[in-house]
């Protein structure tokens, strides 16, 4: 399964698309190019903050054998659904703030994205 | 060994500690006798099947069946909810009601609550009363709408609900809506003020039984096992003189004695998680292996003594 993910995402970068970014190898490949990601594993958000550029698109990856959510503390951005493991959620940030979020299956789980 | 158990938690002070040294090897096969509030162990034997006769009534608990789970350790949840239906339906003692302590589905998916709804009705136990808490996993996106419409009592706005049963004061409470980022389990000041009243009529003697998803006390904050107000709701069930409070969402055994008050978490019937802080996280154990899964697994049956103000516990592991 990771071994396909990786396939076509080195097809896309080969097909030299700037739609790469959006799709991030598994970890381990975390040097990737796709910056704005945030992976939940062990239910953790990694990186717990992140800061991006008005305008970015931001990728959350359920990497755990457990459904999370990504839902903002205060209603500021959409909430995701029930994500199943290896299911991602994105949502664009186009106005600077302090965004904190949770997941509501988990709540002691809270991270932040900071948009400059 | 049962008569010496008993003298020793006769003795007051005591209890405590061997109370504790009981619970290492509680398990199944193992008879939890609860007396004002104090648990007694004894293993399962013939006495076991004399008490039965006397019992005035019994019920069962489920949890966390999770349907919709597809990856190890269990990759089919629902072959051992079924599984763990047959237990219930083997007992030797037909169960007045069974509970369900929540995480009934995986996800909250509608197709999920359907299934779950089918396998019910595939035993004598689950096609009889069974009385439903949600759990986390059952209001995801929704609020617990659709759990509600498929499985509430519809008896308050807020899902929780109590009925009385042959002596004994039952109440089921929400602990899983409302929950704020970085909090645990919650209850909420509505909620709250409902219990308050509720058990406001009732005299110190009743026996009182609590069933929530969430553990109702602060079993292992860290990993989010516990309920952020949990203390107030003790607060009002202090006063009486036995109180039993069961929960699931931990998917494993684990039990605590506050005064009058005990605290039980159930086994799962879908795959278990790990003992408090072992590991990094409480996901799945994903590492036991197929052949056993179902010693991890099991039910838990309750009976009512009728004139012993006695509440026995009793576990049973699937295999
Ligand atoms: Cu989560």
């Amino acid at each position: 399964m990771s071994r396909r993910i990786v396939h076509a995402a080195c097809a896309l970068l080969a097909l030299g698309g700037g739609m790469a970014t959006a799709i991030a190898g598994p970890a381990g490949h975390a040097a990737s190019p796709a910056a704005n990601q945030i992976e939940i594993r062990n239910f953790m958000f990694t990186p717990k903050t992140l800061t991006v550029p008005v305008g970015a698109k931001v990728t959350w990856i359920n990497r755990d054998e457990e459904p999370h959510t990504v839902v903002s503390a205060n209603g500021q951005f959409a909430p995701s659904r029930a994500l199943d493991s290896n299911d991602r959620y994105e949502t664009r940030f186009s106005k600077p703030g302090t965004y904190t979020y949770y997941c509501t299956v988990h709540p002691f789980m809270t991270g932040t994205v900071v948009v400059k | 060994m049962q008569d010496k158990h008993d003298n020793e938690h006769d003795g007051g002070g005591a209890g405590r500690r061997d109370f504790l040294k009981c619970m290492a090897w509680a398990g199944a096969g193992t008879l939890l006798m609860m007396k004002g509030g104090v648990l007694h162990a004894r293993t399962l034997g013939a006495t076991a099947g004399a008490e039965a006769k006397d019992a005035t009534f019994s019920f069962a608990q489920v949890s966390d069946s999770h349907i919709g789970f597809h990856l190890a350790p269990n990759p089919d949840p629902a072959s051992t909810l079924r599984a763990a239906l047959a237990q219930v339906d083997a007992l030797p003692v037909r169960p007045d009601f069974l509970l369900h302590t929540g995480d009934l589905t995986h996800l909250s998916r509608p197709d999920q609550f359907a299934a779950v709804a089918g396998i019910m009705q595939e035993s004598r136990a689950g096609k009889g009363k069974v009385f439903y808490v949600p759990g986390e996993h059952d209001v995801i996106g929704d609020q617990g709408a659709e759990f509600f419409r498929r499985f509430g009592e519809r008896q308050q706005p807020g899902g929780w609900y109590s009925f009385d049963h042959r002596g004994v004061h039952f109440v089921g409470l929400v602990n899983v809506l409302g929950l704020k980022a970085g909090g645990l389990g919650f209850l909420g000041a509505e909620q709250l003020a409902w219990l308050k009243k509720d058990l406001a009529p009732l005299s110190a003697e009743t026996p009182v039984l609590v069933f929530a998803h969430m553990p109702m006390w602060s079993l292992y904050p860290a990993w989010g096992w516990g309920t952020d107000d949990s203390l107030e709701a003790m607060g009002y069930l202090r006063r009486f003189g036995s109180v039993s409070v069961l929960n699931g969402h931990i998917h494993q055994i684990q039990q605590k004695v506050e005064g009058n008050i005990t605290f039980h978490t159930a086994r799962s019937t879908a795959y278990p998680q790990p003992a408090p802080g072992q590991g990094p996280a409480p996901g799945p154990l994903k590492g036991v292996t197929p052949d056993r899964l179902r010693s991890y697994l099991g039910i838990r049956s309750v009976r009512h003594v009728q004139g012993r103000d006695a509440l026995a516990v009793t576990e049973e592991a699937m295999a």
